[in-house]
């Protein structure tokens, strides 16, 4: 009796902690924040000449309209995560707390907190490297929080490393339409999605923590855009516990994503995940959906080259922890109780079951772009969406295969893969 | 005494006897005073043009809450531009363009709308106990490129400073014709902001990869107009053909002319288009800024998805508005088109920059083109 008390109120205190947890680490806009440095700081970026070093001191500094840089060549450089904070909260204009529209651009040790829109979009460049940079909404979770932590867009050569980012109401790290990209080290929390990597080809992504988002990582591709994205390594991440409800606006994206997601691949091809740490995913570890599965697919707004097949999907040798037993959506949890009974949980990996038989070779899925799962004990559903859902059933040997792995990414920055693995821990309460 | 008395208007007088506007073009450098470039100045009371400004318009113009626009091009002695058909016109080095932005006055130090006031309304200048100046942007080609500078007019109206970080400045409207219950004018309190030399960027770089600015309204489209100035009515590519700031000018037959937004003659698609290409089509296109969202609304681009047709938003967060497609035709009030161009939140408006308020009568006009659409979205 006594230790089930003891185990009762055991789960409480590791409740309250999460609950603490979810209110982020707004500690560092505490302070009184300085009002009269914003001036300086968009003369300097202004003036901004290649080569040029803008260092931000120590401190909270209110900002009230979006910054921008189009410089080439220029740093910016504060003095740590938890002590140089640009907030944004009395923003009263612009899109973004900072903007960039530049090339040779380092952005390093400072804070961007409680941007109105994104926190630091970079719109076209090459050789882009945020480092131990913070985007967070201090409020916690909320629909009304910005979109997107960090927003690098369209560019080439990309190194995202030992970052944060808490509270985005879509993407709390989005990578969308670049190519050459590594993505390590990093924390995501309470965002819709902690990690999305989007219509972009070439991207290595390892050792980062993404735990309480909606869902954890990401790789999708959406349609009508320039480029579709290929060529994706999800590797030595912690996807763990991502089961915050979805908080994103209707509509967008990531709204169509079920709370307690792991990895979600979306309409995108040759992505490879292993060797992750992977568990407590709600819904289920690692999802494998179409476009057709977003319930935004239409032919008259939906390029007719838009190819919503995920392709050449290879999961290996992760190490899966229990999930899939509390799915978001009627849905899904009807599909749960009907295959696996009322105390049983959905599998490791769920897979819509999209395949596009025009590609069929011989009748049957070209081996070079199945979905193939080789995980041990791990099991793949088939949802059977394309019918309905009329016949889900469990197709572990049918997908147990192998695809010739990628190969590493090489962005001068980075450097080659460290050998020793080092993820960040979580935040604390 | 007397002597003196005389002595001291006559010196007053000549400190304010102005010096004649001079237009100029400045090679380098960052001039400090509006005045420094020569091209407007106040003399008498009035906002005046040096002699060879010209003053233009155009057939739909950008919206910048309700500001009423003055817009000048100055070519230095013997340069004029080459036409092209659909981009800005190949301009000489040497050109300097400005806008003024200005609200004429209101009852107890509000401002009233200005943005629907013509060059035939304002004549060869602005009367400055009718109108407020707010700010002057400059736009000069030099030798390696465009460069801009804005410039804010002080509270005085005797002149303007140049402002490189821009500047917040509130400001109250009235808007005629918008009464509460009680037959009271109601007024919109809001922050207008001058935008930063960088945020400039943010429109005038309109090809995202070359990064350099242009001109986004002196295109043929846009000029081609007739307007009446003082007491002559002309066309304006004429005219700028006349004064020699313009060669290559096909006869009419070979241009194609943007609509005026509020000419109820016009079809609906074709008044909306011309709205929206000038207001958003400088980075929704194929190579602007925005070209991230495969939303492309200037005048080139095809009508069908890429102009939101049915298609489900990219990258647009909580500008989605809770809805999910860009224009759902037949339901403007499900169209995120709508909703993001009649918000005020800056995560969520579009433009991103240059308004602080909503351009309600064109949000009538794109509800009543949207709600013309067949429905569906098969």
């Amino acid at each position: 009796m006594g230790r089930g008390w003891n185990r009762a109120l055991g789960a409480l205190t590791i409740a309250g902690a999460l609950a603490l947890a979810g209110c982020g680490q707004g500690g560092g806009s505490a302070a009184k924040p300085n009002t009269t440095y914003q001036e300086t700081l968009i003369q300097q970026l202004i003036d901004a000449k290649p080569g040029d070093v803008i260092t931000i001191p120590a401190g909270v500094y209110a900002i009230d309209r979006g910054l921008s840089l189009d410089a080439d060549g220029v740093t910016i450089r504060g003095a740590g995560m938890d002590k140089t904070v640009l907030s944004f909260k009395g923003q009263a204009a612009g899109a973004e707390g900072l903007l960039v529209n530049a090339s040779n651009f380092t952005i390093e040790d400072l804070a961007i907190e409680d941007a109105k829109g994104d926190g630091l979009k970079v719109n076209e460049g090459e050789n882009i490297i945020i480092r131990r940079v913070r985007a967070e909404w201090t409020g916690g979770p909320k629909t009304s929080n910005g979109a997107y932590g960090l927003y690098p867009v369209q560019v080439r050569n990309l190194l995202i490393e030992d970052s944060v980012a808490i509270g985005a109401s879509d993407a709390g790290i989005y990578v969308g339409q670049s190519n050459n990209v590594v993505v390590r080290r990093n924390r995501a929390e309470f965002n819709v999605a902690g990690i999305e990597i989007e219509n972009t080809q070439n991207a290595d992504v390892y050792d980062n923590l993404a735990t309480n988002n909606t869902g954890g990582i990401l790789v999708f591709n959406m349609p009508n855009l320039k480029v579709s994205g290929f060529a994706t390594r999800i590797f030595r991440n912690r996807v763990e516990g991502n089961n915050t409800g979805n908080f994103g606006r209707k509509g967008s994206a990531v709204a169509s994503v079920p709370a307690g997601s792991g990895v979600v691949i979306n309409s995108n091809d040759q992505v490879e995940i292993f060797d992750n740490d992977i568990g407590g995913n709600n819904t289920a570890n690692v999802i494998i959906s179409s476009y057709f599965s977003t319930g935004y697919m239409n032919r008259e707004g939906v390029a007719p080259t838009f190819d919503p097949w995920p392709e050449a999907i290879f999961i290996h040798d992760n190490r899966f922890t229990p999930g899939g037993n509390k799915p978001d959506g009627l849905d899904l949890q009807a599909l749960r109780v009907a295959k696996f009974g009322v105390t049983g949980s959905l599998p490791d990996v769920l897979w819509d079951g999209y395949v596009d038989v025009k590609k069929f070779k011989d009748g049957k899925v070209d081996p070079a772009l199945a979905v193939c799962v080789d995980n041990g004990a791990a099991q793949t559903l088939n949802a059977d969406a394309p019918h309905k859902h009329k016949s889900p059933a469990l197709v572990g040997d049918a997908v147990r295969c192998r695809l010739t792995p990628l190969p590493a990414i090489s962005v001068a920055a980075a450097g080659p893969i460290p050998a020793e693995r080092k993820v960040p821990a979580p935040g604390k309460p | 005494m007397k002597r003196l008395v005389l002595l001291l208007v006559a010196l007053a007088l000549s400190a304010c006897t102005p010096r004649p506007l001079t237009p100029r073009f400045i090679a380098e450098g960052m001039p400090e005073k509006l005045a420094d470039w020569g091209v407007v100045g106040v003399r008498a009371g009035h906002l005046v043009l040096a002699d060879g400004v010209q003053p233009y318009e155009l057939n739909t113009p950008l919206f910048s809450d309700y500001a009423g626009k003055l817009r000048t091009v100055w070519m230095p002695k013997g340069q004029s531009a080459t036409w092209k058909p659909d981009t800005a016109f190949d301009f000489p080095v040497g050109t300097v363009v400005t806008k003024t932005f200005y609200y004429p006055k209101a009852a107890d130090g509000t401002v009233a709308p200005g943005d629907n006031l013509r060059l035939g309304d304002t004549g060869a200048g602005l009367d400055l106990s009718r109108v407020r100046l707010v700010e002057t942007r400059v736009l000069v080609h030099r030798a390696n490129g465009w460069a801009a500078f804005p410039y804010v007019w002080n509270d005085t109206q005797t002149g303007a400073t140049l402002k490189r970080i821009g500047q917040a400045i509130p400001m109250t409207l009235t808007r005629p014709g918008r009464t509460d219950r009680f037959d009271h004018p109601v007024s919109s309190r809001f922050i207008y902001q001058v935008p930063n030399v960088n945020q400039c960027a943010g429109c005038h770089a309109t090809d995202h990869v070359a990064k350099a600015l242009l001109p986004i309204g002196l295109k043929s489209r846009h000029l081609d107009r007739e307007v009446t100035l003082a007491g002559a009515r002309f066309n304006q590519l004429d005219r700028l053909v006349m004064v020699g700031y313009l060669k290559g000018l096909p006869p009419a037959d070979g241009r194609v002319r943007a609509p005026d937004w509020r000419d109820e003659s016009v079809p609906l698609e074709p008044r909306a288009r011309a709205w929206l290409d000038i207001n958003c089509g400088h980075c929704h296109s194929p190579k602007g800024p925005a070209d991230t969202s495969g939303l492309y609304l200037d005048a080139a681009s095809p009508a069908g998805a890429s102009l939101g047709l049915c298609k489900p938003p990219v990258a647009a967060g909580q500008g989605t508005g809770g809805f999910s497609r860009d224009i759902d035709p037949g339901k403007p009030d499900q169209s995120i088109l709508m909703f993001r161009t009649g918000s005020t939140d800056p995560g969520a408006m579009m433009p991103e920059l240059g308004r602080a308020l909503a351009h309600d009568e064109a949000l009538a006009l794109l509800r009543r083109w949207i709600a013309a659409m067949p429905p569906g979205c098969p």
